[in-house]
């Protein structure tokens, strides 16, 4: 019985990672990475796998070291475990995905003030068990790398004509390379927001309406 | 000196300030941007906070940077330790917003008062960590004195953009914005028609 409790409590945390405590769009963290990537598939992919990575195994290590972490200098402590899966992922890309590296430049190293990444260490990690830290860093991040993906196929695919390099348009498609710049990449995370929040709204009411 | 010459230090400061605003062209500090542009005061506040903090640790990490990681350094001159670079820059920023914390708290008590919230959440401010990295970028061959005005530039952009948005908000309050738009949803749309707009400036300046 106990085992059945912990593997609901699990999945619950997988669920409200993903879906109702979203990370990007309702928690609003991690919003700066979610903008400067999106502009390709393929970056978007490598950093969403890159963030599910340090935000699991941080978590994870934070989560085992909570008992011997002194309570004043736990941000540094948890900068530096974070910072050193960030190096790891840096020097991989670095070592066997130069084009990667290259196009995602500075982002990579700013997943160390990721919001996401420290929120669920400090909000979570330290006061709960290393499996559950694990799944629940895990899920907040898959949660992260979902809304991405969303913007970044909207930016690819309409701001170049392409997916993943593909090109999927007609010939006579034109571009709207508004979708590639960074204004285009606000109003896309805008437009996001507004549709999902909406639909979360409508759900709601729906649900508060049949309970009267 | 030739200031007006591209890389020239007044470019630079032009530059880092309209056409690569760190906010609205990099996307750096937006965390920060939506949670505390609803007021002017807080607004303010944390642009000229992040400015101090960006300034002193791009200074700090530029001296660490050529005096100790680069290759060709005056320490170890043989050793490529970039590598480090993360995990120095992070600790460097969390350091010194520490430091200040305690000075201000000892000898400036009113500021650390009137500052005191936002100092903490300075550490985790991807525009500063996000200035530290890209600085070092050898494509841009930046001297301690382009360091300093690119990181003065950068920090006022985002004080800069930071106000306009409170400013903006402000106006808003009153408006009637479908529910689910309100807060993050029209914050976002509103930066990027400002994004639109300091487009404008693209091709005045360029950076380096």
């Amino acid at each position: 019985m106990a085992g059945m409790a912990n593997e609901d409590r699990l999945s619950g945390l997988m669920k409200s990672g993903i879906g109702e405590n979203n990370p990007v769009l309702v928690q609003i963290l991690g919003i700066c990475s979610a903008l400067a990537v999106t502009g390709l598939v393929s970056t978007t992919l490598v950093m969403g796998l890159s963030l599910m990575l340090v935000t699991s195994l941080s978590c994870l290590f934070i989560s085992l070291l909570r008992n011997t972490i002194p309570h004043r200098v736990r941000l540094m402590v948890q900068m530096l475990v974070i910072s050193v899966f960030v190096i790891l992922i840096h020097l991989y890309l670095k070592a066997f995905h130069y084009d990667i590296s290259r196009a995602l430049g500075a982002y990579v190293g700013l997943i160390i003030t990721n919001c996401i990444v420290l929120g669920r260490s400090e909000g979570y990690a330290l006061r709960h068990g290393p499996i559950a830290s694990f799944i629940d860093g895990l899920a907040n991040a898959f949660g992260y790398a979902l809304v991405l993906l969303c913007i970044s196929l909207v930016r690819e695919g309409f701001g170049g004509g392409t997916l993943l390099g593909w090109k999927w348009s007609p010939a006579g498609f034109r571009p709207a390379l508004i979708l590639k710049s960074a204004p285009g990449a606000f109003v896309t995370l805008g437009c996001l927001v507004w549709i999902v929040r909406g639909w979360a709204l409508r759900k709601s009411s729906a649900q508060g309406a049949t309970k009267a | 000196m030739e200031i007006f010459t591209p890389g020239g230090p007044l470019l630079i400061f032009l530059a880092s300030l309209f056409t690569s605003n760190i906010l609205l062209s990099k996307f750096l500090g937006m965390c920060s941007f939506i949670a505390l542009s609803r007021n002017m005061k807080t607004s303010f506040g944390m642009g000229i906070a992040v400015t101090f903090v960006t300034f002193a640790t791009a200074l700090i990490n530029y001296g660490i940077h050529h005096g100790i990681l680069a290759k060709g350094s005056v320490i170890f001159p043989d050793a490529d330790l970039t590598y480090l670079e993360f995990l120095i820059f992070i600790l460097v920023i969390a350091g010194f917003v520490q430091f200040v914390e305690i000075i201000l708290e000892r000898f400036i008590p009113s500021l650390y008062f009137s500052f005191g919230i936002f100092l903490p959440l300075i550490t985790v401010n991807c525009a500063i960590l996000g200035v530290n990295l890209l600085m070092v970028d050898p494509n841009l061959n930046f001297d301690l004195f382009k360091t300093g005005v690119y990181a003065l530039g950068s920090g006022l952009g985002y004080c800069l953009a930071i106000c306009l948005m409170a400013g903006i908000r402000n106006k808003l309050q009153d408006a009637d914005i479908p529910e689910p738009l309100q807060g993050l949803g029209s914050t976002v749309i509103i930066t990027g028609i400002m994004a639109l707009a300091f487009m404008g400036f693209t091709g005045m300046v360029e950076l380096g």
